[in-house]
């Protein structure tokens, strides 16, 4: 029937509508949170199972459970060596302007910095300097090797 | 470096600007460039040697200077000399215009140079075919060594005349030279003509530096070092060759520019993961703060009367521009398309508002009015950004790299340049690859 067969279609469209839709808020959450680098790949270690960096989102400088984990690690690492002094490195990727990617290395260094210091890091152990878009550790243009170059790394100063 | 060079300009004759036929509309892209005829400059047989400067060449090699600036405008389409058919100093002296007309030229340049006592004397005559007379006579007197420059002022003077706006050619451009892996760049300060002739490094790559910009005068340049690991904002005077660190600053400051007037840096400054903008007095050592907002506030830019500056803030989310009085009151945010703005620059006239626009993966080089409206994108890259006006404010210069494979293969970085109607997109020469370009005011004024 000509009736059923309109049903059918709007049904059909509703349905296909839907299907989109979900995709699509498929795809926004990847890439919000979703973009942090979570692999092993680049990452060097401080001492036996710490981490020396952690990564972030694209334009964000928010510590991820990851990151936070790897951060009191560190800073358990630091307690136990109250000599040590640290620097930490800030970056991100290359697609973003130069003068606001130094910006960004900075707010994510810091971020890294805030953490440590709440786990009683005194500030005076710990330097901060950004590299922008500077070193990055992958050189490709890919999504993944972006992900690996937004990052804080936390190194030994001499 | 020695910057320093004395012209004398002396009118040969008062040019009218009343009843000239040929004119060049620049408001529009140019798809019709005007065909003009570049005479060789004729040598005067009395000339003496200089130096290494091969006299008998020079009159064909500052023709052709002045032929390459007129075709990298987009705007002038100089003729074969192949179909020349008057000897450059007859055709200097009164050209035949018919015969100069058949080769379909409608302006013709002629000249005459002479080297006596170490001193280089340049005449040239700008001549309207159509209306067969004479529309421009100049006359400089240099140092032989500075042909080139000579070269670009006639290229002005006669960009001047048949445009009707100033001129760009006798400018120099400061940027970033490139060389080495992606993780391992090597980055050097290096100034250059604005036709890719006479580059010279400033620094030796032992650091990474960054964003270099002139003064009002081209003497003094402001950028970013990471000299002693520090990255901070120095002042480095090109002729003496001294730097200093601009300020007192417990951290980074980055992204530096000169007040229009010359007597202030403005810059931002990052502490405990907050960049703000400040200005610091040269003279004075006075530093101000403009901005005080928990965001990035970065890439500041003054108006040309100094009333104003621009920057990028990330306040509202993403990236934006703002524009607000020089005393940091008055702040408005004036971007409101989709995608992230940056980098925003005033042009020199003070209408405009040149910036860098990402959207949805692509990086675009773009001009709006100071108060946001009439935004229009001029280029589509991969990876574009920090346009610099030239001196006229007709033309952007900006860098672009391009997407590279595993291991960084493929990468490259160039400076570009585009007029503001969004043609004329080209390639600048440099020697290596290049970023962070900054286009120097014209050096005589």
């Amino acid at each position: 029937m000509k009736f059923n067969k309109q049903i059918k279609n709007i049904l059909v469209i509703l349905l296909s509508t839907l299907a989109l839709s979900a995709c699509s808020t498929a795809k926004k959450s990847g890439s919000n949170s979703g973009d942090v680098y979570t692999g092993n790949e680049t990452i060097k270690y401080l001492a036996s199972g710490v981490k020396d960096r952690v990564f972030f989102a694209t334009n964000s400088s928010s510590l991820t459970t990851a990151s936070r984990d790897t951060l009191r690690k560190q800073a358990d690492y630091l307690r136990k060596n109250k000599k040590l002094n640290i620097v930490l490195e800030g970056h991100a990727d290359e697609r973003g302007t130069r003068e606001y990617n130094l910006a960004l290395g900075e707010k994510r260094a810091n971020s890294a910095k805030d953490y440590l210091m709440t786990y009683g890091i005194s500030g005076k152990r710990i330097s901060v300097i950004s590299y922008g878009k500077e070193k990055p550790v992958n050189s490709a243009s890919t999504p993944l090797a972006w992900s690996q170059n937004r990052r804080s790394v936390t190194i030994k100063a001499k | 470096m020695k910057v320093l060079i004395y012209i004398f300009i002396i009118l040969l004759s008062k040019f009218t600007f009343a009843h000239s036929l040929i004119e060049v509309d620049i408001t529009r892209g140019n798809l019709d460039p005007l065909p003009v005829a570049v005479s060789p400059l004729h040598v005067d047989s009395q000339s003496d040697n200089y130096q290494d400067v091969k006299v008998k060449d020079l009159g064909e090699r500052i023709s052709t200077v002045i032929e390459k600036n007129f075709k990298s405008t987009g705007l002038f389409n100089p003729l074969n000399k192949d179909a020349f058919v008057q000897k450059p100093d007859i055709a200097h002296l009164k050209p035949r215009f018919e015969d100069w007309r058949l080769i379909t030229a409608q302006a013709l340049v002629t000249g005459k140079l002479l080297i006596k006592d170490d001193k280089l004397k340049v005449e040239f005559r700008l001549w309207d075919l159509a209306a067969s007379k004479e529309i421009i006579a100049l006359a400089f007197t240099t140092t032989p060594s500075n042909w080139r420059r000579v070269a670009h002022i006639i290229s002005d003077k006669i960009y001047e005349r048949l445009t009707g706006e100033s001129g760009y050619f006798d400018t120099r451009i400061i940027y970033v030279s490139e060389t080495g892996p992606k993780t391992q760049r090597v980055k050097k300060l290096a100034i250059m003509d604005q036709d890719g002739a006479n580059t010279k490094y400033l620094t030796l790559g032992n650091e990474l530096v960054l964003t270099p910009r002139f003064n009002p005068t081209n003497q003094l340049v402001t950028y970013l070092s990471y000299f002693r690991n520090l990255p901070r904002v120095y002042l480095l005077d090109i002729e003496t060759g001294i730097q200093e660190v601009v300020g007192n600053f417990p951290g980074m400051t980055f992204a530096p520019r000169f007040s229009p007037d010359g007597k202030k840096i403005i810059m931002s400054f990052a502490k405990d993961g907050n960049s703000d903008i400040y200005t610091m007095d040269i003279e004075s050592r006075l530093v101000e703060k403009l901005t005080e907002d928990s965001s990035i506030d970065t890439s500041p830019s003054f108006s040309p009367d100094g009333k104003y500056i621009c920057f990028n803030s990330d306040r509202s989310g993403l990236q934006q521009i703002y524009t607000m009085k020089s005393d940091g009151t008055n702040v408005k945010r004036i971007s409101f398309g989709n995608g992230i703005y940056g980098t925003p620059v005033w042009s020199p006239r003070g209408d405009l508002i040149a910036f860098t626009k990402v959207k949805s993966g692509k990086f675009y080089i773009g001009v709006m009015r100071s108060d946001g409206t009439g935004e229009r994108l001029l280029t589509e890259n991969f990876y574009q950004e920090a346009p610099s006006w030239s001196p006229n404010g007709r033309l952007l210069v900006f860098y672009r790299e391009t997407k590279s494979g595993k291991d960084g293969k493929g990468f490259t970085a160039k400076l570009w340049s585009i007029d503001i109607t969004g043609y004329n997109e080209r390639q600048l020469r440099t020697e290596t690859d290049a970023s962070d370009p900054s286009w120097s005011s014209l050096l005589s004024k």
